[in-house]
Protein backbone atom coordinates (compact mmCIF):
# COMPACT_ATOMS: atom_id res chain seq x y z
CA UNK A 1 0.00 0.00 0.00
CA UNK A 2 1.32 3.82 -1.14
CA UNK A 3 -0.39 7.00 0.02
CA UNK A 4 1.32 10.15 -1.76
CA UNK A 5 3.12 12.50 1.05
CA UNK A 6 1.33 15.72 1.73
CA UNK A 7 2.57 18.87 1.33
CA UNK A 8 4.42 19.87 4.44
CA UNK A 9 2.15 22.70 6.68
CA UNK A 10 2.09 23.76 9.94
CA UNK A 11 4.78 25.49 11.57
CA UNK A 12 7.61 24.77 8.91
CA UNK A 13 7.58 27.70 6.84
CA UNK A 14 10.75 28.95 5.88
CA UNK A 15 10.83 29.21 2.45
CA UNK A 16 14.76 28.08 2.19
CA UNK A 17 13.97 24.87 2.79
CA UNK A 18 13.84 22.31 -0.50
CA UNK A 19 15.67 19.51 -2.16
CA UNK A 20 18.00 21.65 -3.49
CA UNK A 21 19.22 23.05 -0.09
CA UNK A 22 19.38 20.15 1.56
CA UNK A 23 21.11 18.77 -0.99
CA UNK A 24 23.92 21.68 -0.72
CA UNK A 25 24.33 20.80 2.98
CA UNK A 26 24.62 16.79 1.63
CA UNK A 27 27.12 17.53 -0.42
CA UNK A 28 29.31 19.16 2.26
CA UNK A 29 28.55 15.98 4.84
CA UNK A 30 29.41 13.73 1.84
CA UNK A 31 32.85 14.72 1.91
CA UNK A 32 33.14 15.36 5.62
CA UNK A 33 32.09 11.94 6.79
CA UNK A 34 34.16 9.79 5.05
CA UNK A 35 37.08 11.44 5.88
CA UNK A 36 35.83 11.54 9.80
CA UNK A 37 35.15 7.82 9.24
CA UNK A 38 38.52 6.57 7.51
CA UNK A 39 40.84 8.71 10.01
CA UNK A 40 39.10 7.23 12.98
CA UNK A 41 39.35 3.06 11.68
CA UNK A 42 43.27 5.07 11.13
CA UNK A 43 43.32 5.95 14.92
CA UNK A 44 41.99 2.43 16.32
CA UNK A 45 44.91 0.61 14.06
CA UNK A 46 47.42 3.02 15.19
CA UNK A 47 46.93 1.48 18.86
CA UNK A 48 48.27 -1.60 16.96
CA UNK A 49 44.55 -3.37 18.73
CA UNK A 50 45.68 -6.91 16.93
CA UNK A 51 48.89 -6.98 18.65
CA UNK A 52 47.79 -7.39 22.29
CA UNK A 53 44.66 -7.16 24.34
CA UNK A 54 46.44 -4.57 26.16
CA UNK A 55 46.06 -2.54 23.74
CA UNK A 56 42.74 -3.08 22.49
CA UNK A 57 39.64 -1.40 23.83
CA UNK A 58 37.09 -3.14 21.90
CA UNK A 59 38.41 -6.49 22.13
CA UNK A 60 34.80 -7.56 20.61
CA UNK A 61 35.23 -5.77 17.23
CA UNK A 62 34.90 -9.51 15.19
CA UNK A 63 34.73 -8.32 11.52
CA UNK A 64 34.61 -5.02 12.16
CA UNK A 65 38.81 -4.93 12.40
CA UNK A 66 39.05 -6.85 9.30
CA UNK A 67 41.11 -3.61 8.47
CA UNK A 68 44.22 -4.04 10.99
CA UNK A 69 48.03 -3.67 10.19
CA UNK A 70 51.06 -2.62 11.52
CA UNK A 71 51.40 1.18 12.30
CA UNK A 72 53.87 2.36 10.80
CA UNK A 73 56.97 5.02 12.35
CA UNK A 74 56.63 7.04 8.87
CA UNK A 75 56.37 9.78 8.37
CA UNK A 76 56.16 10.91 12.19
CA UNK A 77 53.59 13.55 12.26
CA UNK A 78 51.38 10.83 10.44
CA UNK A 79 49.05 10.38 13.69
CA UNK A 80 49.21 13.80 14.31
CA UNK A 81 47.65 15.08 11.19
CA UNK A 82 44.81 12.27 11.10
CA UNK A 83 43.79 12.53 14.64
CA UNK A 84 44.03 16.30 14.31
CA UNK A 85 41.95 16.23 11.57
CA UNK A 86 39.49 14.06 12.71
CA UNK A 87 38.82 15.90 16.16
CA UNK A 88 39.11 19.22 14.17
CA UNK A 89 36.64 18.55 11.37
CA UNK A 90 34.71 16.98 13.46
CA UNK A 91 33.65 19.78 15.16
CA UNK A 92 33.82 21.90 12.41
CA UNK A 93 30.76 20.18 11.08
CA UNK A 94 28.76 20.48 13.70
CA UNK A 95 26.72 23.27 12.28
CA UNK A 96 26.56 21.87 8.80
CA UNK A 97 24.92 18.93 10.23
CA UNK A 98 22.68 21.01 12.26
CA UNK A 99 22.18 22.50 9.49
CA UNK A 100 21.05 19.59 7.66
CA UNK A 101 18.86 18.27 10.43
CA UNK A 102 16.67 21.42 10.36
CA UNK A 103 16.50 21.54 6.84
CA UNK A 104 14.72 18.21 6.69
CA UNK A 105 13.09 18.30 10.13
CA UNK A 106 9.25 18.89 8.22
CA UNK A 107 9.77 15.46 7.11
CA UNK A 108 10.15 13.88 11.02
CA UNK A 109 6.55 15.21 11.06
CA UNK A 110 5.40 14.11 7.81
CA UNK A 111 1.57 12.32 7.66
CA UNK A 112 0.40 9.69 7.50
CA UNK A 113 3.91 8.58 9.33
CA UNK A 114 4.22 5.29 7.49
CA UNK A 115 3.39 4.78 4.06
CA UNK A 116 4.29 1.90 2.99
CA UNK A 117 6.57 -1.34 4.56
CA UNK A 118 9.52 -0.11 2.29
CA UNK A 119 8.40 3.57 4.18
CA UNK A 120 9.01 2.15 7.38
CA UNK A 121 12.19 0.29 7.04
CA UNK A 122 13.41 3.71 5.84
CA UNK A 123 13.01 5.51 8.27
CA UNK A 124 13.93 3.00 10.95
CA UNK A 125 17.58 3.60 9.10
CA UNK A 126 16.84 7.09 9.47
CA UNK A 127 16.57 6.72 13.14
CA UNK A 128 19.54 5.23 13.23
CA UNK A 129 21.37 7.91 10.28
CA UNK A 130 20.09 10.73 12.85
CA UNK A 131 20.94 8.85 16.58
CA UNK A 132 23.28 7.31 15.30
CA UNK A 133 25.04 10.53 14.06
CA UNK A 134 24.01 12.56 16.81
CA UNK A 135 25.47 9.67 19.35
CA UNK A 136 29.07 9.81 17.19
CA UNK A 137 29.25 13.93 17.09
CA UNK A 138 28.29 14.11 20.94
CA UNK A 139 30.29 11.24 22.30
CA UNK A 140 33.02 12.83 20.44
CA UNK A 141 32.12 16.31 22.03
CA UNK A 142 32.56 15.00 24.90
CA UNK A 143 35.67 12.92 24.81
CA UNK A 144 37.44 15.73 24.02
CA UNK A 145 36.53 17.93 26.70
CA UNK A 146 37.02 15.28 29.08
CA UNK A 147 33.30 15.17 30.13
CA UNK A 148 32.71 11.18 30.92
CA UNK A 149 29.23 11.60 30.71
CA UNK A 150 28.60 8.64 28.37
CA UNK A 151 27.36 5.33 29.46
CA UNK A 152 30.85 3.40 29.27
CA UNK A 153 33.87 3.13 27.70
CA UNK A 154 34.24 5.97 25.20
CA UNK A 155 36.23 3.92 22.67
CA UNK A 156 33.49 1.28 22.49
CA UNK A 157 30.82 3.27 22.12
CA UNK A 158 32.37 5.75 19.58
CA UNK A 159 33.90 2.76 17.79
CA UNK A 160 30.66 0.89 17.36
CA UNK A 161 28.62 3.53 17.05
CA UNK A 162 30.66 4.86 13.66
CA UNK A 163 29.74 1.19 12.35
CA UNK A 164 26.01 2.19 12.84
CA UNK A 165 25.91 5.75 11.53
CA UNK A 166 28.23 4.44 9.05
CA UNK A 167 25.98 2.02 7.57
CA UNK A 168 23.04 4.10 8.06
CA UNK A 169 24.97 6.79 6.19
CA UNK A 170 25.49 4.21 3.24
CA UNK A 171 22.00 3.02 2.42
CA UNK A 172 21.09 6.98 3.21
CA UNK A 173 23.61 8.05 0.38
CA UNK A 174 22.53 5.06 -2.20
CA UNK A 175 18.78 5.69 -1.74
CA UNK A 176 19.02 9.75 -1.91
CA UNK A 177 21.68 10.09 -4.10
CA UNK A 178 19.78 10.34 -8.00
CA UNK A 179 17.23 12.91 -5.98
CA UNK A 180 20.49 14.24 -4.66
CA UNK A 181 21.82 14.98 -7.96
CA UNK A 182 18.64 15.77 -9.52
CA UNK A 183 18.06 18.89 -7.07
CA UNK A 184 21.63 20.32 -7.11
CA UNK A 185 21.01 20.62 -11.35
CA UNK A 186 17.63 22.22 -10.42
CA UNK A 187 19.64 25.57 -9.21
CA UNK A 188 22.74 27.14 -10.60
CA UNK A 189 24.84 26.95 -7.74
CA UNK A 190 26.37 30.41 -8.71
CA UNK A 191 23.40 32.59 -9.56
CA UNK A 192 21.95 31.37 -6.33
CA UNK A 193 24.70 32.93 -4.12
CA UNK A 194 23.77 36.08 -5.85
CA UNK A 195 20.34 35.69 -5.01
CA UNK A 196 18.89 38.64 -2.63
CA UNK A 197 16.70 37.82 0.35
CA UNK A 198 13.95 40.22 -1.79
CA UNK A 199 14.56 38.04 -4.55
CA UNK A 200 14.39 34.32 -2.71
CA UNK A 201 11.81 32.12 -4.10
CA UNK A 202 11.14 28.44 -2.35
CA UNK A 203 11.99 26.05 -4.74
CA UNK A 204 8.77 24.25 -6.11
CA UNK A 205 6.99 21.55 -4.71
CA UNK A 206 8.72 18.58 -5.00
CA UNK A 207 6.37 15.76 -3.41
CA UNK A 208 9.31 15.16 -1.29
CA UNK A 209 7.68 16.72 1.62
CA UNK A 210 10.23 19.62 2.20
CA UNK A 211 9.11 22.46 0.40
CA UNK A 212 6.51 24.57 2.66
CA UNK A 213 2.72 24.72 1.56
CA UNK A 214 2.02 28.01 2.97
CA UNK A 215 5.67 29.56 2.63
CA UNK A 216 6.33 32.44 5.04
CA UNK A 217 7.82 35.56 3.19
CA UNK A 218 11.94 35.00 3.30
CA UNK A 219 13.93 37.12 5.80
CA UNK A 220 17.51 35.58 4.28
CA UNK A 221 18.66 34.20 0.99
CA UNK A 222 20.16 30.75 0.63
CA UNK A 223 23.79 32.85 0.07
CA UNK A 224 22.53 33.87 4.17
CA UNK A 225 21.82 30.48 5.21
CA UNK A 226 24.88 28.46 3.58
CA UNK A 227 26.62 31.79 5.30
CA UNK A 228 25.54 31.38 8.13
CA UNK A 229 26.47 27.73 8.60
CA UNK A 230 29.70 28.40 6.72
CA UNK A 231 30.43 31.18 8.98
CA UNK A 232 29.56 28.68 12.07
CA UNK A 233 32.55 26.63 10.79
CA UNK A 234 34.88 29.10 10.00
CA UNK A 235 34.42 30.17 14.36
CA UNK A 236 34.61 26.49 15.21
CA UNK A 237 37.75 25.90 13.54
CA UNK A 238 39.43 29.21 14.51
CA UNK A 239 38.33 28.66 18.12
CA UNK A 240 39.57 24.74 18.07
CA UNK A 241 42.23 24.08 15.22
CA UNK A 242 45.44 25.65 17.21
CA UNK A 243 45.30 22.83 19.73
CA UNK A 244 46.27 20.38 16.54
CA UNK A 245 48.06 22.47 14.24
CA UNK A 246 49.97 24.64 17.06
CA UNK A 247 52.39 27.59 16.28
CA UNK A 248 50.42 31.12 16.49
CA UNK A 249 47.47 29.59 16.09
CA UNK A 250 47.71 28.04 19.10
CA UNK A 251 46.34 31.45 21.10
CA UNK A 252 43.63 31.52 18.79
CA UNK A 253 42.16 28.38 20.12
CA UNK A 254 40.13 29.75 22.68
CA UNK A 255 37.53 27.38 23.77
CA UNK A 256 39.53 24.22 22.52
CA UNK A 257 41.03 22.31 25.81
CA UNK A 258 44.24 21.86 24.58
CA UNK A 259 45.03 25.00 22.96
CA UNK A 260 46.51 26.88 26.10
CA UNK A 261 50.02 27.71 27.45
CA UNK A 262 51.29 25.52 29.63
CA UNK A 263 53.79 27.62 31.16
CA UNK A 264 57.70 28.35 29.88
CA UNK A 265 60.09 26.34 29.87
CA UNK A 266 61.41 22.84 28.61
CA UNK A 267 58.73 21.03 30.21
CA UNK A 268 55.82 23.16 29.11
CA UNK A 269 53.91 21.55 26.64
CA UNK A 270 50.43 19.69 26.96
CA UNK A 271 49.72 17.07 29.54
CA UNK A 272 46.92 14.38 29.40
CA UNK A 273 47.58 12.71 32.70
CA UNK A 274 49.34 14.26 35.52
CA UNK A 275 51.69 12.26 38.24
CA UNK A 276 48.45 12.98 40.77
CA UNK A 277 45.42 11.82 38.72
CA UNK A 278 47.51 8.50 37.44
CA UNK A 279 48.43 7.85 41.57
CA UNK A 280 51.87 8.43 41.06
CA UNK A 281 53.56 9.03 44.45
CA UNK A 282 56.73 10.64 44.83
CA UNK A 283 57.75 7.35 46.75
CA UNK A 284 57.54 5.78 43.57
CA UNK A 285 59.48 7.87 41.42
CA UNK A 286 62.01 8.64 43.63
CA UNK A 287 65.58 7.57 44.46
CA UNK A 288 64.67 3.91 44.79
CA UNK A 289 63.11 3.74 41.54
CA UNK A 290 64.89 0.87 39.06
CA UNK A 291 64.19 0.28 35.75
CA UNK A 292 64.44 -3.71 34.88
CA UNK A 293 64.86 -4.50 31.67
CA UNK A 294 63.91 -8.12 30.47
CA UNK A 295 64.23 -10.63 27.61
CA UNK A 296 65.66 -13.94 26.73
CA UNK A 297 65.31 -15.23 30.16
CA UNK A 298 67.61 -12.22 31.40
CA UNK A 299 66.55 -9.61 33.51
CA UNK A 300 69.05 -6.35 34.02
CA UNK A 301 68.17 -3.82 36.75
CA UNK A 302 69.34 0.08 36.22
CA UNK A 303 69.39 2.89 38.48
CA UNK A 304 68.64 6.41 36.71
CA UNK A 305 72.27 6.90 36.60
CA UNK A 306 73.09 3.97 35.06
CA UNK A 307 70.19 4.25 32.30
CA UNK A 308 71.58 7.66 31.45
CA UNK A 309 74.84 6.29 31.34
CA UNK A 310 74.02 4.82 28.40
CA UNK A 311 74.66 5.91 24.92
CA UNK A 312 72.20 8.49 24.47
CA UNK A 313 70.46 9.99 21.43
CA UNK A 314 67.69 12.32 20.72
CA UNK A 315 64.46 12.58 18.71
CA UNK A 316 62.40 15.63 17.37
CA UNK A 317 58.79 14.29 17.75
CA UNK A 318 55.58 15.91 18.74
CA UNK A 319 53.15 14.37 21.48
CA UNK A 320 49.77 13.94 19.35
CA UNK A 321 46.68 12.72 21.19
CA UNK A 322 43.52 10.91 20.25
CA UNK A 323 41.74 13.92 21.87
CA UNK A 324 43.04 15.85 18.59
CA UNK A 325 45.14 17.84 20.05
CA UNK A 326 49.62 17.86 19.60
CA UNK A 327 52.25 19.33 20.21
CA UNK A 328 55.04 20.67 17.93
CA UNK A 329 58.18 18.79 18.34
CA UNK A 330 59.77 18.48 21.44
CA UNK A 331 63.38 17.53 21.75
CA UNK A 332 63.18 14.11 23.68
CA UNK A 333 66.80 12.94 24.80
CA UNK A 334 67.03 9.14 25.76
CA UNK A 335 68.01 5.54 25.28
CA UNK A 336 67.10 4.26 21.95
CA UNK A 337 64.92 1.03 22.65
CA UNK A 338 67.01 -1.51 20.26
CA UNK A 339 69.90 -0.43 22.46
CA UNK A 340 67.91 -1.86 26.12
CA UNK A 341 67.14 -4.80 23.52
CA UNK A 342 70.91 -5.63 22.94
CA UNK A 343 71.15 -5.34 26.93
CA UNK A 344 69.10 -8.56 27.17
CA UNK A 345 70.83 -10.32 23.97
CA UNK A 346 68.51 -8.79 21.18
CA UNK A 347 71.57 -7.77 19.22
CA UNK A 348 69.81 -7.15 15.67
CA UNK A 349 66.37 -7.55 14.48
CA UNK A 350 64.90 -6.70 17.87
CA UNK A 351 61.33 -8.10 19.29
CA UNK A 352 58.05 -5.60 20.12
CA UNK A 353 58.28 -4.43 24.00
CA UNK A 354 55.96 -4.75 26.56
CA UNK A 355 56.03 -1.27 28.48
CA UNK A 356 54.99 -1.45 32.29
CA UNK A 357 54.40 1.88 34.41
CA UNK A 358 55.11 2.33 38.08
CA UNK A 359 50.92 3.38 37.89
CA UNK A 360 49.09 0.76 39.42
CA UNK A 361 45.57 1.04 38.31
CA UNK A 362 43.84 3.17 35.40
CA UNK A 363 43.97 2.39 31.68
CA UNK A 364 47.45 2.57 29.36
CA UNK A 365 49.34 2.12 32.41
CA UNK A 366 50.85 -0.25 30.03
CA UNK A 367 51.13 -0.98 26.48
CA UNK A 368 52.68 -3.23 23.84
CA UNK A 369 54.71 -2.22 20.96
CA UNK A 370 55.53 -3.75 17.97
CA UNK A 371 58.87 -4.58 16.43
CA UNK A 372 58.95 -1.67 13.98
CA UNK A 373 58.21 0.76 16.73
CA UNK A 374 61.28 -0.89 18.96
CA UNK A 375 63.69 -0.63 15.67
CA UNK A 376 62.90 2.72 14.77
CA UNK A 377 66.17 4.64 16.07
CA UNK A 378 63.94 7.39 17.26
CA UNK A 379 62.38 5.75 19.74
CA UNK A 380 63.07 6.20 22.81
CA UNK A 381 63.01 5.87 26.62
CA UNK A 382 63.24 9.15 27.47
CA UNK A 383 64.87 11.15 30.76
CA UNK A 384 65.19 14.19 29.21
CA UNK A 385 63.32 17.14 26.96
CA UNK A 386 64.08 20.07 25.23
CA UNK A 387 67.51 19.82 27.23
CA UNK A 388 65.69 19.34 31.16
CA UNK A 389 65.17 16.45 32.65
CA UNK A 390 61.29 15.35 32.47
CA UNK A 391 59.26 17.04 34.75
CA UNK A 392 56.89 14.34 37.18
CA UNK A 393 53.93 15.26 35.14
CA UNK A 394 55.57 14.18 31.61
CA UNK A 395 56.58 10.93 33.16
CA UNK A 396 60.02 11.55 34.83
CA UNK A 397 62.46 9.97 35.66
CA UNK A 398 61.94 7.80 32.04
CA UNK A 399 59.05 7.66 29.60
CA UNK A 400 58.29 5.98 26.13
CA UNK A 401 58.15 8.38 23.03
CA UNK A 402 57.81 7.02 19.88
CA UNK A 403 57.21 8.09 16.40
CA UNK A 404 53.66 8.47 15.04
CA UNK A 405 52.34 6.27 18.41
CA UNK A 406 48.73 7.67 19.81
CA UNK A 407 50.03 9.63 23.23
CA UNK A 408 48.53 7.63 25.77
CA UNK A 409 50.72 4.77 24.16
CA UNK A 410 54.01 6.91 24.93
CA UNK A 411 53.89 5.64 28.90
CA UNK A 412 55.41 7.72 31.80
CA UNK A 413 56.32 7.09 35.04
CA UNK A 414 58.14 3.67 33.15
CA UNK A 415 59.69 0.92 35.64
CA UNK A 416 59.56 -2.19 33.17
CA UNK A 417 60.33 -3.21 29.28
CA UNK A 418 59.78 -6.76 28.72
CA UNK A 419 61.00 -7.66 24.85
CA UNK A 420 59.29 -10.30 23.05
CA UNK A 421 56.08 -10.16 25.59
CA UNK A 422 52.83 -8.60 24.90
CA UNK A 423 51.21 -9.16 28.18
CA UNK A 424 52.01 -9.04 32.13
CA UNK A 425 54.16 -11.59 33.05
CA UNK A 426 51.18 -13.16 35.50
CA UNK A 427 49.23 -13.41 32.51
CA UNK A 428 51.22 -14.45 29.43
CA UNK B 1 6.48 -9.90 -10.29
CA UNK B 2 7.97 -6.61 -10.05
CA UNK B 3 4.61 -4.27 -9.67
CA UNK B 4 3.62 -7.13 -7.63
CA UNK B 5 6.34 -6.30 -5.39
CA UNK B 6 6.09 -2.57 -5.40
CA UNK B 7 2.72 -2.66 -4.45
CA UNK B 8 3.38 -4.68 -1.56
CA UNK B 9 6.48 -3.45 -0.25
CA UNK B 10 5.52 0.16 -1.84
CA UNK B 11 9.22 0.81 -3.40
CA UNK B 12 11.81 -0.98 -5.87
CA UNK B 13 13.37 -3.84 -5.00
CA UNK B 14 17.01 -2.23 -4.96
CA UNK B 15 15.12 -0.14 -1.88
CA UNK B 16 15.21 -3.21 0.19
CA UNK B 17 18.39 -4.66 -0.91
CA UNK B 18 20.21 -1.67 -0.11
CA UNK B 19 18.11 -0.96 3.54
CA UNK B 20 18.83 -4.90 4.38
CA UNK B 21 22.96 -4.48 3.45
CA UNK B 22 22.38 -1.50 5.35
CA UNK B 23 20.63 -2.96 8.52
CA UNK B 24 23.24 -5.93 8.21
CA UNK B 25 26.47 -3.44 8.67
CA UNK B 26 24.21 -1.62 11.80
CA UNK B 27 23.06 -4.61 13.19
CA UNK B 28 26.55 -6.24 13.52
CA UNK B 29 27.91 -2.91 14.79
CA UNK B 30 24.58 -2.45 17.19
CA UNK B 31 24.51 -5.92 18.97
CA UNK B 32 28.44 -4.96 20.24
CA UNK B 33 27.16 -1.58 21.07
CA UNK B 34 24.99 -2.95 22.89
CA UNK B 35 26.77 -5.69 24.85
CA UNK B 36 27.62 -3.82 27.92
CA UNK B 37 24.84 -0.94 29.45
CA UNK B 38 22.46 -1.84 26.66
CA UNK B 39 19.78 0.40 27.61
CA UNK B 40 21.87 3.43 28.56
CA UNK B 41 23.45 3.29 25.08
CA UNK B 42 19.84 2.98 23.35
CA UNK B 43 18.69 5.95 25.74
CA UNK B 44 21.53 7.75 24.32
CA UNK B 45 20.82 6.94 20.65
CA UNK B 46 17.18 7.63 20.96
CA UNK B 47 16.88 10.10 23.30
CA UNK B 48 20.08 12.07 20.51
CA UNK B 49 17.66 11.95 18.32
CA UNK B 50 14.36 12.65 20.29
CA UNK B 51 16.11 15.70 22.16
CA UNK B 52 17.04 17.59 19.00
CA UNK B 53 14.27 16.88 17.33
CA UNK B 54 11.44 17.57 20.10
CA UNK B 55 13.75 19.89 22.44
CA UNK B 56 16.66 21.93 20.62
CA UNK B 57 14.42 22.24 16.90
CA UNK B 58 11.92 23.93 18.96
CA UNK B 59 13.80 25.87 20.92
CA UNK B 60 15.73 27.89 18.50
CA UNK B 61 12.90 28.28 16.50
CA UNK B 62 11.06 29.78 18.65
CA UNK B 63 13.68 31.92 20.17
CA UNK B 64 13.71 33.17 16.36
CA UNK B 65 10.15 33.87 16.12
CA UNK B 66 10.50 35.76 19.59
CA UNK B 67 13.54 37.86 18.12
CA UNK B 68 11.46 38.48 15.05
CA UNK B 69 8.30 39.45 17.22
CA UNK B 70 10.58 41.92 18.89
CA UNK B 71 11.89 43.62 16.41
CA UNK B 72 9.07 43.99 14.80
CA UNK B 73 6.99 45.34 17.50
CA UNK B 74 3.38 44.55 15.70
CA UNK B 75 4.82 45.90 11.92
CA UNK B 76 5.04 44.58 9.14
CA UNK B 77 8.61 43.64 8.30
CA UNK B 78 10.53 46.11 6.41
CA UNK B 79 13.79 46.12 4.96
CA UNK B 80 15.43 47.80 7.77
CA UNK B 81 14.04 45.97 10.49
CA UNK B 82 14.62 42.80 8.64
CA UNK B 83 18.88 44.50 8.78
CA UNK B 84 18.24 44.56 12.56
CA UNK B 85 16.93 40.80 12.94
CA UNK B 86 19.51 39.32 10.68
CA UNK B 87 22.16 41.49 12.61
CA UNK B 88 21.28 39.65 15.80
CA UNK B 89 20.73 36.65 14.76
CA UNK B 90 23.97 35.50 13.14
CA UNK B 91 25.65 36.66 15.77
CA UNK B 92 23.05 35.25 18.32
CA UNK B 93 23.53 31.97 16.48
CA UNK B 94 27.58 32.07 16.77
CA UNK B 95 27.59 32.51 20.57
CA UNK B 96 24.70 29.74 21.25
CA UNK B 97 26.76 27.10 18.84
CA UNK B 98 30.32 27.16 20.53
CA UNK B 99 28.07 27.28 23.69
CA UNK B 100 26.53 24.34 22.88
CA UNK B 101 29.76 22.72 21.09
CA UNK B 102 32.31 23.68 24.66
CA UNK B 103 29.27 23.23 26.78
CA UNK B 104 31.37 20.67 28.65
CA UNK B 105 34.56 23.00 29.29
CA UNK B 106 32.33 26.54 29.53
CA UNK B 107 29.71 25.25 32.40
CA UNK B 108 33.15 23.75 34.45
CA UNK B 109 31.24 20.37 34.24
CA UNK B 110 34.38 18.60 33.55
CA UNK B 111 36.41 20.90 35.63
CA UNK B 112 37.78 18.23 38.11
CA UNK B 113 38.95 15.88 35.53
CA UNK B 114 40.15 18.84 33.26
CA UNK B 115 42.60 20.05 36.23
CA UNK B 116 43.64 17.00 37.57
CA UNK B 117 44.10 15.77 33.57
CA UNK B 118 45.99 18.96 32.20
CA UNK B 119 47.56 20.52 35.88
CA UNK B 120 45.62 23.76 34.15
CA UNK B 121 42.63 25.95 35.54
CA UNK B 122 39.10 24.82 34.19
CA UNK B 123 37.36 28.28 35.19
CA UNK B 124 39.15 30.50 31.84
CA UNK B 125 36.71 29.06 29.39
CA UNK B 126 33.53 30.72 30.61
CA UNK B 127 34.72 34.14 30.38
CA UNK B 128 36.10 33.50 27.44
CA UNK B 129 33.11 32.44 25.86
CA UNK B 130 31.70 35.36 27.74
CA UNK B 131 33.96 37.65 25.36
CA UNK B 132 33.76 35.36 21.93
CA UNK B 133 29.41 36.23 22.38
CA UNK B 134 30.62 40.11 23.13
CA UNK B 135 33.22 40.68 19.91
CA UNK B 136 30.66 38.56 17.97
CA UNK B 137 27.64 41.08 18.90
CA UNK B 138 29.78 44.28 17.97
CA UNK B 139 31.32 43.00 15.06
CA UNK B 140 27.91 42.51 14.08
CA UNK B 141 26.78 46.33 15.23
CA UNK B 142 29.79 47.59 13.47
CA UNK B 143 28.75 46.06 10.00
CA UNK B 144 25.34 46.97 10.63
CA UNK B 145 26.52 50.93 11.43
CA UNK B 146 28.72 50.72 8.22
CA UNK B 147 25.55 49.63 6.14
CA UNK B 148 23.23 51.95 7.01
CA UNK B 149 25.48 54.46 6.61
CA UNK B 150 26.26 53.38 3.42
CA UNK B 151 22.69 52.98 2.56
CA UNK B 152 21.80 56.66 3.73
CA UNK B 153 24.86 57.53 1.52
CA UNK B 154 23.34 56.12 -1.71
CA UNK B 155 19.92 57.51 -1.93
CA UNK B 156 16.96 54.96 -3.66
CA UNK B 157 20.11 52.57 -2.88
Amino acid sequence: MRFPPRPVSGPFRSPLRGPWLTSVFGSVLLVGLPVLFVTGLLSYAAYNPDLSHINDQTPGKGLLGFYLFSWPTHPYWLYRLTQGMHVTLGIVLIPILLAKLWSVVPKLFTLPPVRSLGHALERLSLLLLVGGGLFEFTTGVLNVQLDYLFPGSFYTLHFYGAWVFTGAVAAHVALRMPQAVRALRSREFRAELRTSTARTRPEPADGGGLVAAHPAEPTMSRRGALGMAGLGSLVLFVLTAGQSIGGPLRRTALLAPHGRDSGSGPNGFPINKTALKAHVRPQDIGEDWRLTVRGNGRTVRLTLGQLQALARHTAALPIACVEGWSTENQHWQGVRLRDLAALVGHHTDPPGVFVESVQLAGSFRAVALRANQVRDPRSLLATNVNGAPLSPDHGYPARIIVPDAPGVMSTKWVRQLTFGATDFEERA
Amino acid sequence: MKRLFVRVYGEPPRHLVILLLSFAVCGYALVRLLRTEWLSVLEWVVGAAILHDVVLVPLYGGADWLLHKGVQAGKPLSRSRLAVVNHLRVPAFLSLLTLLVYWPSISRNAGTNYRRATGLSPDVFWPRWLLITVVLFAASAALFALRAHRTRRRPGG
